[in-house]
């Protein structure tokens, strides 16, 4: 393909968007990057991976570190920043990939070939695959989700001028409960293709 | 009512700050506006007090200006001769930046050393002092942090242990100036202290104390530093201190300026002219000397800072019109008994502990009409107060990553380089050296002036 695409996939916990996201790079042959990019960044700048994993994708903590000017000491925004150079990095190199959340796509909304989809779920089928996953109990699971989704929302919120799971900020928002993981899947590449041959 | 209403708006502005919802000058703009509309306006019905808190007056006597031998009168409200000279400064910082005459001395320093680690480290620590007495430490750790990082790649060692120190090194220096930290500025404007005055007082407590401090950071990271200097380097590498010269004419130019007005700021009490006054001067003439990049250096001036500042005073005066902080100044009389060694202690460890968490600009804007008021009531000396505190403010910042500007630029610049600096590390050499200094200063002004 000579035109680089960009597919930016957001999601709720639980909503299986993290599967679509590798299904939908498998079958489009495009890299994907989630956590994965931590690895090279940490080779970059010579950091422990666990150390980056541990803040990343995460809220600053909001008594604990401080702004000065363009400066700011919160270990969650510098990793997220060194993870939107290196989403920009690679989006300038030409390549085409899936990304999976990190604000990819207000990072790289000047892209041209920049692909946006938002996944969501309803609450039973989340907390159903929540329990499954990780062997919780209904309440344990309930928990989880709404843990993580309340640091992703705070993490897109802080570094985009969008709101996270607004419609208005996506190409294409759909429930993955009403198909499965596999039919949304299908649903998401024909979009893409669709959007390709329109580019 | 009033006094409610100033607490609210102040404590309001406060969180919103560490919110970081909005920007900061938006914050105390807008809090500043409501203290004249609602607290003077609403609850006070007095005219008088938004037109001292404005204090705009005050920029067209001829005292603001040049101070003919006798004492002007304090001033409250907002603090246009401050605001002035940190504009004054910042112009002439950023042309001294763009001519690379920051970098040039680190490099020239570092290669004076020969590039060993611990002289380096040493070296460095007192640039870093010596610099911040006239500089805002922000630039100051700006420009040593990045050299310093660089210069880590290139010799092999690791910059954590000296930017920490370096951090240390540019509150302590910030404290031994009228024009070295904000808060000094505030200090020294709102009480018609010159700059010797400080260099006299505050200067020999950072003076005494640096020595500590060196000896401190030698301890705690001599071995580390020292075991990292054993390896193979290639010299030839290291970039030569004249490259970061820019513009030979602009570097000049901008040195001499910057030469000029350390004389200037070191005389201002024998000439008379005012840090407002020098403040202009050193913009204008830097304006003036750089032709077309004028209003490039323009542009880079931080002007929110300014308007943050401008919004703080606003407030601050909300709470001294309203007479909310002469009752905490009576507090702080009341348990010290009129003891004047307590109130010091007090003074200066409170604003050290309150400094350490949040910015202490606005603290010690709040604590300068508590101190005044303190004074007055318990007759007690105002300079022996001040200089509590200006060191408990100053040094207080440096005990916690967040606790001053210098602190979040220096840890911000590492941690882009990927030396990520939490609070522990942070805190394990700070803390103590903050605790160390702090006490070495109340004992200081114990022994001098009580």
């Amino acid at each position: 393909m000579d035109k680089q695409v960009i597919i930016a996939i957001g999601r709720e916990y639980g909503s299986a968007g993290h599967e679509i996201a590798e299904k939908v790079a498998k079958d489009l042959g495009f890299k994907l990057y989630d956590r994965n990019m931590l690895d090279d960044i940490a080779k970059d700048k010579d950091i422990h991976v666990e150390y980056l994993e541990k803040y990343e994708e995460k809220p600053r903590r909001i008594f604990s570190s401080r702004k000065v000017g363009a400066y700011t000491n919160s270990i969650e925004e510098i990793i997220a920043e060194m993870q939107f150079d290196y989403l920009r990095e690679k989006a300038d190199s030409g390549e085409s990939f899936v990304i999976v959340g990190r604000c990819a796509e207000s990072v790289l909304k000047d892209k041209e070939g920049l692909i946006s989809i938002f996944i969501l779920g309803n609450s039973d089928v989340k907390i159903k695959r929540i329990m499954d996953k990780y062997h919780l109990n209904e309440a344990d699971a309930i928990a989880k989700i709404k843990r993580h989704d309340k640091h992703r929302r705070q993490y897109h919120n802080r570094h985009s001028a969008g709101k996270w799971g607004d419609s208005r900020l996506y190409d294409l928002c759909i429930n993955s409960s009403k198909l499965g993981p596999d039919k949304t899947a299908i649903i998401i590449k024909d979009f893409i293709k669709e959007r390709i041959n329109a580019m | 009512m009033a006094q409610v209403l100033a607490v609210i708006i102040f404590v309001a502005m406060f969180v919103l700050i560490v919110s970081e919802k909005l920007e900061r000058h938006i914050i105390t703009l807008g809090c500043g506006l409501l203290t004249l509309l609602l607290v003077f306006g609403l609850a006070m019905h007095s005219m008088s007090a938004v037109i001292e808190t404005l204090n705009l007056h005050s920029i067209i006597t001829p005292s603001f200006w040049y101070a003919s031998g006798s004492e002007g009168e304090s001033t409250s409200g907002i603090n246009w001769a401050t605001i002035i000279f940190i504009f004054g400064m910042m112009v002439m910082v950023e042309g001294m930046a763009k001519a690379g005459f920051f970098r040039w001395l680190c490099m020239k320093l570092a290669k004076m050393v020969n590039y060993k680690p611990i002289p380096l480290f040493i070296t460095f620590m007192i640039m870093s002092s010596l610099l911040a007495m006239f500089i805002d430490s922000i630039t100051v750790i700006l420009f040593l942090a990045a050299v310093t990082i660089e210069l880590a790649k290139l010799l092999k060692f690791n910059p954590v242990p000296m930017i920490l120190s370096e951090i240390f090194c540019a509150n302590l220096g910030g404290s031994a100036t009228m024009c070295g930290d904000p808060p000094n500025i505030i200090i020294g404007t709102s009480f018609e202290y010159s700059f010797a005055d400080f260099l006299t007082n505050t200067g020999v407590i950072a003076a005494i104390s640096l020595i500590f401090v060196i000896i401190y950071f030698y301890l705690v990271y001599g071995k580390q530093i020292a075991a990292d200097s054993s390896k193979d380097i290639d010299f030839s590498t290291i970039p030569e201190p004249k490259d970061a010269i820019t513009n030979k004419k602009d570097f000049i130019i901008s040195s001499i300026i910057f030469g000029c007005a350390v004389v200037l700021l070191v005389t201002h009490a024998q000439t008379g002219l005012t840090v407002a006054f020098i403040g202009t001067v050193v913009a204008i003439v830097t304006l003036v000397t750089s032709g077309k990049s004028a209003l490039e250096l323009l542009k880079k001036v931080d002007f929110k800072t300014l308007l943050f500042f401008i919004g703080l005073f606003a407030v601050v005066g909300g709470l001294e019109q309203t007479g909310i902080l002469e009752k905490i100044a009576a507090f702080i009389g009341d348990i010290s008994g009129g003891n004047l060694k307590l109130m010091v202690a007090i003074i200066i460890w409170i604003s050290a502990i309150a400094s350490a968490f949040v910015d202490n600009i606005p603290f010690a804007a709040t604590m300068i009409p508590i101190v005044r008021s303190l004074a007055a009531t318990q007759g007690v000396d105002l300079e022996t107060l001040a200089w509590a505190l200006s060191m408990g403010t100053d040094i207080g910042g440096s005990a916690t990553p967040i606790g001053a500007s210098a602190n979040v630029v220096g840890t911000s610049v590492a941690a882009k380089n990927g030396y990520i600096i939490g609070w522990g590390k942070y805190c394990k050499s700070a803390a103590p050296a903050t605790i160390i200094v702090i006490t070495i200063s109340m004992i200081i002004i114990f022994i001098r002036y009580c």
